[in-house]
């Protein structure tokens, strides 16, 4: 089953607001055994200019993985049970850093289809937006589907 | 110093500090809760070898978030990175033992932008293979 190309370019309803919080930015940055003082400290942050502890630059994937997994979930793409995933690219670019209080959504926009011979290849754009609309970062993702081909 | 002169003060070719990080099952347990990824190929041996894999793998943005980790140590402030990302050529097998897997990650300066931007060639590799390859990376310096 190949995937429906007629959805690229398709754009899907946006995310539920999501608060960034300091237990969440900290909770991230240790996995990644990162303790800059930025994502730990207020004080820190705001010595550097932000208004509180910043995420660390890849934290969006917090929020636009599951965004961009409901998409990959809609009937209309065909992908529904070939669920075996890779991810093959990721890209974020940044208006401004993420930071506590900020409450984004994420608007996923499909912006690619491409048939490989093993599987199909989806590529994803996740436009992050804050509380008042502004734009924060766009994530690019790229995932393999295996098994989407028969 | 100024904006301008740590800008000035990098040059074309320069290679930050080569890091190593041991990456364990434990470590990808943990991030993936961290990061709401619960993928069992993340965690689970019967999932990953169903798949073909010797064993579970570590999340690709696991390995982008430590190498990312060395642009911010270097630049100082997390708002540095404003542009990043690549592909990952191959998956990274977590062993199950102490030792786990040992990522190497190396980044060079390879552009001077328009002030304060900068652009980075960043590599991460296990056992001499590129896992995850990041050409574009900027940074603006400040």
């Amino acid at each position: 089953v190949a995937l429906n190309p007629s959805c690229v370019g398709k754009l899907y309803p946006p995310s539920e607001p999501y608060e960034v919080s300091r237990e969440k930015i900290k909770e991230f940055a240790l996995a990644l055994r990162d303790g800059h003082a930025a994502y730990l400290d207020p004080e820190a942050a705001r010595a550097l200019g932000y208004p509180d502890v910043v995420a660390p630059p890849s934290f969006p994937m917090v929020v636009t993985l599951d965004a961009e997994y409901e998409a990959v979930l809609d009937p209309e793409l065909g992908a529904h049970g070939h669920d075996r995933f890779v991810h093959r690219e990721q890209r974020f670019a940044y208006e401004r850093p993420m930071h506590a209080g900020d409450v984004i959504t994420v608007n996923v926009r499909l912006a690619a289809i491409e048939a490989l011979p093993r599987g199909d290849v989806v590529s994803y754009e996740s436009r992050v937006t804050g509380q008042g609309g502004e734009h924060i970062c766009t994530g690019r993702s790229v995932f393999v589907i295996y098994g989407a081909q028969s | 110093v100024t904006v301008q002169e740590v800008y000035a003060s990098v040059e074309v070719g320069f290679q930050l500090p080569r890091r190593t990080f041991q990456v364990c099952r434990k470590d990808l347990i943990r991030y993936g809760g961290a990061a709401r990824d619960y993928n069992p190929i993340h965690w689970d041996e019967r999932t990953a070898t169903a798949y073909g894999l010797p064993g579970p793998v570590a999340q690709g943005m696991l390995t982008m978030g430590l190498a990312i980790g060395c642009l911010v140590d270097w630049a100082g402030d997390p708002g540095a990175v404003v542009d990043v990302g690549g592909r990952f050529p191959r998956l990274v097998p977590v062993p199950s033992d102490d030792k786990g897997a040992e990522l190497t990650v190396e980044a060079t300066v390879v552009e001077k932008l328009r002030p304060p931007l900068v652009r980075l060639n960043v590599s991460v590799l296990l056992d001499g293979k590129k896992v995850l390859v990041m050409p574009r990376t900027i940074l603006a310096l400040r």
